[in-house]
């Protein structure tokens, strides 16, 4: 397969859960592509599914929840339809695994980093014995952990955050697999950490030539890792595009609130754009636009019919009303425009430190 | 805000030093030496990573651990150690603090109306229940929530509402020093605006005087006038938040600023990261101390080092 072909379809997911005897959709129909070889960042707040969403890629949604409709295509198979735990073994940690966000709870505290490695080398590739320590430190050594002929001895207590994360991703990326998703992968990391932790899957990534997903709050880190990206909000993507396109061109109103509220878009001694409000209760139907509600220029249509994706550009896409033809013009909120200012270049030179100040 | 000497000083801290005590014995350090004064009306940054001991200091100031050795002045007074009944009082209204977790700092069993009022029952001052409901009311109100919360339990609240509620806990003593230590880093993307928001206005109305304890960069340099950075105990650089993020010198610095994610894909790629190696200090003639290069910039560094910062100072202008 080349590389920019689709290698995971998702298309119009319904993801519902079961809790206490009501049923809350998690994620409302939900289309989203991955291409071969890139980084797909998904952002959204809590709470908008961007987690649910892909964890049903590898079956680890919880008991009670299950996928209502849509279809997940990866390698010719229909991935919501997987049902058993036997068949996910042959998907989930093999062809694509995940690297969670906290580190210390993702690992065993009882067993030595050694053995956790060394289960996936035993499980998914057969190796025992001297080949599988081997394989142990070499992957080891791969991820940045110095000495690791005496390292793969110790427990996870015994290791810094960031360390941790190191191995933790060296068990999700031992078996080779084609995707690998990133949950928060850096949340619970100092910046300086942070930075390493990111440029290490960076380095992974060109050597074993996986396809990245990650999943974040963090619009930095999205800049700093995304080909493209997907904006969730409440169990819906609304706007889909290269991470140029999404940064310096977006056009859902709430792609705007979201990097209006960003401080390093912020003016000094000004408030801050904030989004009023609280995303929709999800037990309910949700009518219209789903961020209608919480948005002061919202259309009358908004609060009435869904609007569907429009396209921008063959890459970029986004659902809102504002792209139909029919929509009054609005402009974009001055700390987007600003950002639009920059892709013509003309801030180009300052915009290593700053933002837009 | 040049020549800070005729600015009334809220909050000194003079060779301040936070220890523990490690298991089977021996200290550890977390606080070495930190000098710095926070002038009436500010927003004061202390920023470090997780370990600097940027929140040993916090605690130290609101007096929830004990400082080892040098001084906490409040308005002049010292504060730290034995001190009388009336100033501990006075302290106690004073300075306020705000946690980082508004999950883990509210009491579940609670009502919002105890949580906000029960500073007020330990300062000694009687109050008539109506009184205190009014003040309870009025500081729900300050904060943006309804005087009929005061009714509920904190369960039943948002991550930024309860934040909201740990913000009207602190306002009710009508304190001069708010400690407020990551105040806004628990909260989902789209609630931290609004808290910054509250904040700032809130400082506005009342002249409030905030410590902001943060390890996020980009934040401190928004909501802040001085930004000391801190790294393993000691203060490395203490600087007007522009001048800083103009001049950073200390390596600890520019290390922390390269690595600040923006925003900015274009930014991003074309971005280095440098990385801090405190073995790039030679310290092995001469020491380190704590230098004025120029207009309140403090940097801790030795003699060769500073002519190199002010060097670099000007000749960035």
């Amino acid at each position: 397969m080349a590389k920019g072909d689709a290698i995971l379809e998702a298309k119009d997911i319904v993801i519902k859960f079961n809790l206490r005897g009501r049923t809350l959709t998690a994620i409302r129909g939900a289309s989203l592509e991955l291409n071969e070889g890139e980084t797909l960042a998904i952002v959204g707040e809590s709470g908008s599914g961007k987690s649910v969403l892909t964890k049903s890629f590898i079956g680890m949604l919880d008991q009670n929840g299950w996928v209502d409709s849509g279809s997940v295509t990866f390698e010719g198979r229909n991935l919501a339809s997987v049902k058993a735990e036997k068949d996910w073994l042959t998907i989930r940690g093999k062809k694509i695994s995940m690297v969670f966000q906290d580190p210390m709870t993702a690992l065993n505290p009882l067993l030595s980093i050694g053995t956790q490695i060394r289960e996936v080398f035993e499980l998914h590739h057969g190796l025992s014995g001297k080949t599988a320590d081997h394989a142990v430190v070499e992957m080891l050594e791969r991820v940045g952990i110095d000495n690791p002929e005496e390292r793969r001895k110790q427990y996870p207590h015994e290791f810094s955050g960031g360390m941790r994360q190191r191995v933790v991703i060296a068990i999700a990326v031992a078996c080779k697999p084609r995707i690998l998703i990133c949950d928060e992968p850096t949340t619970a990391l100092d910046v300086t950490i942070q930075a390493q932790i990111l440029d290490l899957i960076k380095s992974l990534q060109r050597d074993l030539a996986f396809t990245t997903v990650y999943i974040t709050h963090d619009l930095g880190v999205v800049a700093n890792v995304a080909d493209r990206v997907a904006v969730m909000y409440a169990g819906q993507i609304v706007e889909t595009g290269l991470a140029e396109e999404v940064f310096y061109d977006s056009r859902h109103p709430y792609t705007w609130a979201l990097l209006s509220s960003l401080p390093q878009l912020g003016v000094k001694g000004q408030p801050l754009y904030s989004i009023s409000g609280t995303p929709p209760n999800l037990f309910n139907t949700v009518k219209g636009d789903a961020f209608a509600p919480r948005n002061p220029k919202a259309l009358k249509v908004d609060f009435v019919a869904q609007p569907p994706m429009f396209q921008v550009s063959p890459t970029h896409k986004a659902a809102t009303w504002l792209l139909d033809e029919r929509a009054p013009a609005m402009d974009p909120p001055p700390a987007i425009l600003a950002m639009r200012a920059k892709l013509s270049g003309a801030n180009s030179g300052n915009a290593k430190l700053g933002g837009a100040r | 805000m040049n020549g800070g000497d005729n600015r009334e000083v809220v909050l000194e801290l003079k060779d301040l030093e936070v220890s523990f005590r490690v298991k089977g014995g021996g200290t550890f350090k977390a606080v070495k030496g930190v000098n710095f004064s926070i002038y009436k009306g500010e927003t004061f940054g202390l920023v470090g990573e997780s370990g600097s001991g940027k929140t040993s200091i916090g605690r130290a100031i609101v007096r929830i651990n004990a400082a080892s050795s040098g001084s906490i002045l409040y308005k002049g007074r010292p504060i730290n150690g034995k001190i009388s009944k009336e100033l501990d009082l006075e302290v106690v209204r004073k300075i306020q603090m705000i946690f980082q977790d508004p999950m883990a700092s509210l009491n579940e069993r609670a009502k919002v109306d105890y949580i906000v009022s029960e500073g007020l029952y330990n300062i000694g001052v009687k109050r008539t229940e109506e009184e205190r409901k009014e003040l309870v009311a009025k500081a729900l109100l300050e904060v943006g929530l309804l005087p009929e919360f005061a009714s509920r339990f904190p369960h039943e609240f948002s991550g930024g509402q309860r934040q909201r509620i740990g913000i009207a806990r602190a306002l009710i003593m009508e304190p001069e020093l708010v400690v407020a230590d990551e105040p806004i880093s628990a909260l989902d993307v789209s609630i931290r605006a609004q808290v910054l928001n509250l904040l700032s206005s809130i400082q506005k109305a009342k002249g409030l005087t905030y410590l902001f304890i943060a390890h996020d960069l980009s934040v401190v340099r928004f909501i802040t006038d001085r930004i000391a950075v801190i790294n393993k105990g000691e203060i490395v650089e203490l600087a007007e938040t522009e001048e800083l993020f103009r001049n950073p010198l200390h390596p600890y610095t520019r290390a922390l600023i390269s690595a600040i994610p923006q925003p900015d894909p274009i930014a991003e790629r074309g971005k280095i990261v440098t990385v801090y190696n405190p073995k790039c200090h030679d310290y092995s003639v001469e020491g380190p101390s704590w230098v004025d290069v120029g207009g309140g910039h403090f940097v801790l560094a030795n003699t060769k080092e500073v002519e190199a910062y002010r060097a670099r100072v000007l000749a960035n202008g």
